[in-house]
């Protein structure tokens, strides 16, 4: 790793007789910080200060038309006995562990399989993406004609085949619901682990592999012993962008079931949504996206934690 | 350990061919360096070798058994790669233990092995850091270190010592000789770089265009080279090519430049008075004297131990090396002459030795 260099080694500062304006001149730290400014001032503005408000109005009782009062943990308290709340919690977990985990298995299966050398194969890497460059919008009202109740082709093709008698209630059932909008999101999520996981595997050497054949291993044990430990670092992030995107995913529940049926759908985003904007109560809605922070704290931490442990990516590299 | 008989392989890739029916007998416990120019096919015939590639006809074998279509891991060979491979995220021992470790040796039997190894390599202070800690030539140590530890058929080396420094690479030269003296194993090592060839092989195999121009011991191919390709390719500074016609004047034959200049040699081909050849001669093979090529010296170029001398006849540049510290200057008109006994004749045509 390199690290940053400045212009003038510290014991020459100590030396350095001449007016401060002539120093900050040739101070290269002083002109990246004129450097840094206009980013510096865009992430304050757009991401530090509404995520402060934000906290900030979780401990009010702030509704829209009228600025609230300090409450302290008021709104915390009504939502920890809030089994809605709690419930929007459960999915939330739900979803997210389990797109996850399923977008993970079905993306380190293609990353593998795209890997290999075959025919096309610009061509179907180019179709694997097509999911992730379709508005989450769009996509989600597609799924939503999918899902119909009544004009599902899914269930029709069922039908016509004979493999069942009636329509699926795909959006009415809460647990079919569940499954329903957990399939969307994997659908969605699969190209991103993909295509990233696709570019990790490119970059293990393919000497690597040969070494490995001649030393005896399998297929498998190529894959257990030199492919998944080089590709650890890259699952890491991949990872936990995944777990952060699903985990406050909104737009593909709120298009296709606003969170029913009772509830079974709602996650922490779209519960938020609905008791901020919609009902008004700014508070609250502020209360129940605070909430989710922890748990994309510690999503976050596992991963940092499980990257700082690979000791043989560290060390100077002696090229 | 066994021997290793390669019967005219070929190789293509799509619809073309690389290799051109290559037939090399490499005896049991000997050191064969394949050596050629950048896509002679030297590095494919070793991954062949080592089952990397399919072979496209023609047969292999390792020992009695003809390996075609024997998986890489049956093989009983190990290889060193240019880049050497080593497995990042292992440490140096776990490196070293990899192939005992898939073939399920038992942990005290690896650890054994593997200190057997590092103690010939001089690998043991180091069997707990990562390829990142290391060196290159400790790199180097620790992919031939793997191959060791397998106590395989056939080590097969493919351009190891390209990526290290001038220095370390005189250096491991030594280092791998050593191993083979101690060790004994067959082995295959591809280079471009015929110094490395010269100085290690028991065996040199020149190779050029996918085929075999000459096999032989070092010396052999220096003294004997069947054609220009292999006269030119051996030796460094190369050898001194110089077109002419042969003349017999009174029983004595000689080579007229096409510039005039009259080279000596000591026998002639029967009946080939007026025909056109090509007279080779090695720099060091160039005497300065007071007849011979009248030259005019562009560059001289001192190392300590010899003075190279870059000379001009008309357009064309002559390369001669010299023990003794002559005083000359670039600009000096020199005559060259050189050793009858020792210059070499080809065939314009063919390249062929005469």
């Amino acid at each position: 790793m390199t690290t940053m260099q400045t212009s003038m080694p510290a014991r020459v500062v100590h030396t350095d007789t001449r007016p401060l304006w002539e120093r900050l001149r040739t101070n290269r730290n002083w002109l990246a910080l004129w450097f840094m400014l206009p980013t510096a001032a865009f992430l304050i503005l757009f991401l530090a200060y509404p995520l402060g408000l934000g906290v900030w109005m979780s401990f009010t009782d702030e509704r829209i038309g009228r600025t609230g009062v300090f409450i302290g943990l008021e709104n915390y308290d009504w939502l920890w006995h809030d089994s809605i709340f709690w419930l929007s919690v459960f999915n939330t977990l739900l979803y997210t562990i389990i797109a996850s985990a399923i977008k993970f298995a079905i993306g380190l299966y293609l990353a593998l399989l795209l890997n290999r050398h075959m025919p096309f194969k610009a061509m179907i890497r180019a179709i694997v993406l097509v999911p992730f460059i379709v508005p989450t919008v769009l996509s989600a009202i597609a799924f939503w004609w999918i899902y119909d109740s009544q004009f599902s082709i899914v269930s029709w093709s069922l039908i016509k085949l004979g493999l069942i008698d009636h329509n699926i209630n795909f959006l009415g059932d809460p647990n079919m619901a569940r499954a329903s909008v957990i399939f969307a999101n994997i659908w969605r999520g699969v190209p991103f682990v993909a295509i990233t996981l696709l570019a990790g595997l490119q970059t293990v050497s393919p000497s690597l592999y040969e070494a490995a054949t001649l030393d005896g291993a399998t297929d498998w044990q190529r894959f257990r012993y030199i492919t998944y430990p080089l590709l650890t670092p890259i699952i890491a992030v991949v990872m936990t962008f995944s777990v952060l995107f699903t985990f406050t995913d909104f737009q593909l529940v709120w298009a296709l079931t606003r969170g029913g049926p009772v509830n079974a759908t709602h996650l922490m985003a779209t519960l938020s949504y609905q008791r901020g904007i919609l009902s008004g109560r700014l508070g609250e809605g502020a209360a129940i996206a605070t909430a989710m922070i922890p748990f994309l704290l510690a999503a976050i931490a596992i991963s940092w934690f499980g990257m700082q442990r690979r000791k043989w990516q560290q060390g100077s590299d002696n090229d | 350990m066994a021997s290793v008989q390669i019967s005219d392989v070929r190789k293509s890739f799509g619809g073309f061919e690389v290799l051109h029916g290559v037939s090399i007998p490499i005896e049991d416990g000997a050191f064969v360096v394949l050596v050629g120019p950048s896509g002679c096919g030297k590095s494919t015939l070793l991954r062949m070798l080592a089952g990397l590639e399919n072979i496209t006809s023609g047969t292999i074998a390792i020992g009695d058994r003809v390996v075609n279509n024997v998986q890489p891991k049956e093989r009983d060979i190990a290889m060193v790669f240019q880049n050497y491979a080593l497995y990042p995220h292992m440490t140096v021992a776990q490196n070293m233990g990899f192939s005992l470790k898939l073939r399920k040796a038992e942990a005290n039997d690896i650890s054994t092995r593997v200190k057997k190894a590092a103690d010939i390599l001089d690998l043991t202070p180091l069997l707990d850091r990562y390829p990142r800690q290391l060196s290159g030539g400790q790199r180097q140590r620790v992919a031939m270190g793997r191959a060791i530890v397998r106590d395989p058929q056939v080590f097969l080396f493919d351009e190891p010592l390209s990526n290290l420094d001038a220095k370390l690479r005189v250096a491991m030269r030594t280092e791998i000789k050593e191993l083979h003296q101690r060790l004994k194993t067959t082995t295959v090592y591809v280079t471009h770089d015929q110094i490395e060839a010269m100085t290690m092989a028991d065996k040199i195999v020149v190779m050029h265009d996918g085929i075999v121009e000459q096999m032989g011991s070092p010396l052999e191919l220096y003294d004997q080279p069947e054609n220009q390709f292999v006269a030119g390719f051996i030796g460094s500074p190369a050898m001194n090519f110089l077109n002419g016609h042969l003349k017999v004047n009174g029983g004595q034959p000689y080579v007229e430049t096409d510039n005039g200049s009259r080279l000596p040699i000591s026998s002639a081909p029967a009946a080939s008075d007026g025909r056109p050849m090509v007279y080779g001669v090695r720099p060091e093979h160039l005497d300065l004297a007071s007849d011979g090529i009248e030259a005019e010296v562009a560059v001289v170029e001192p190392t300590g131990s010899e003075t190279q001398i870059v000379a001009r006849i008309g357009s064309q540049e002559l390369i001669a090396v010299f023990r003794d510290r002559h005083q000359v200057a670039p600009g000096d008109k020199i005559h060259l002459r050189p050793r009858a006994e020792v210059a070499h004749l080809f065939d314009k045509d063919t390249g062929r030795r005469l």
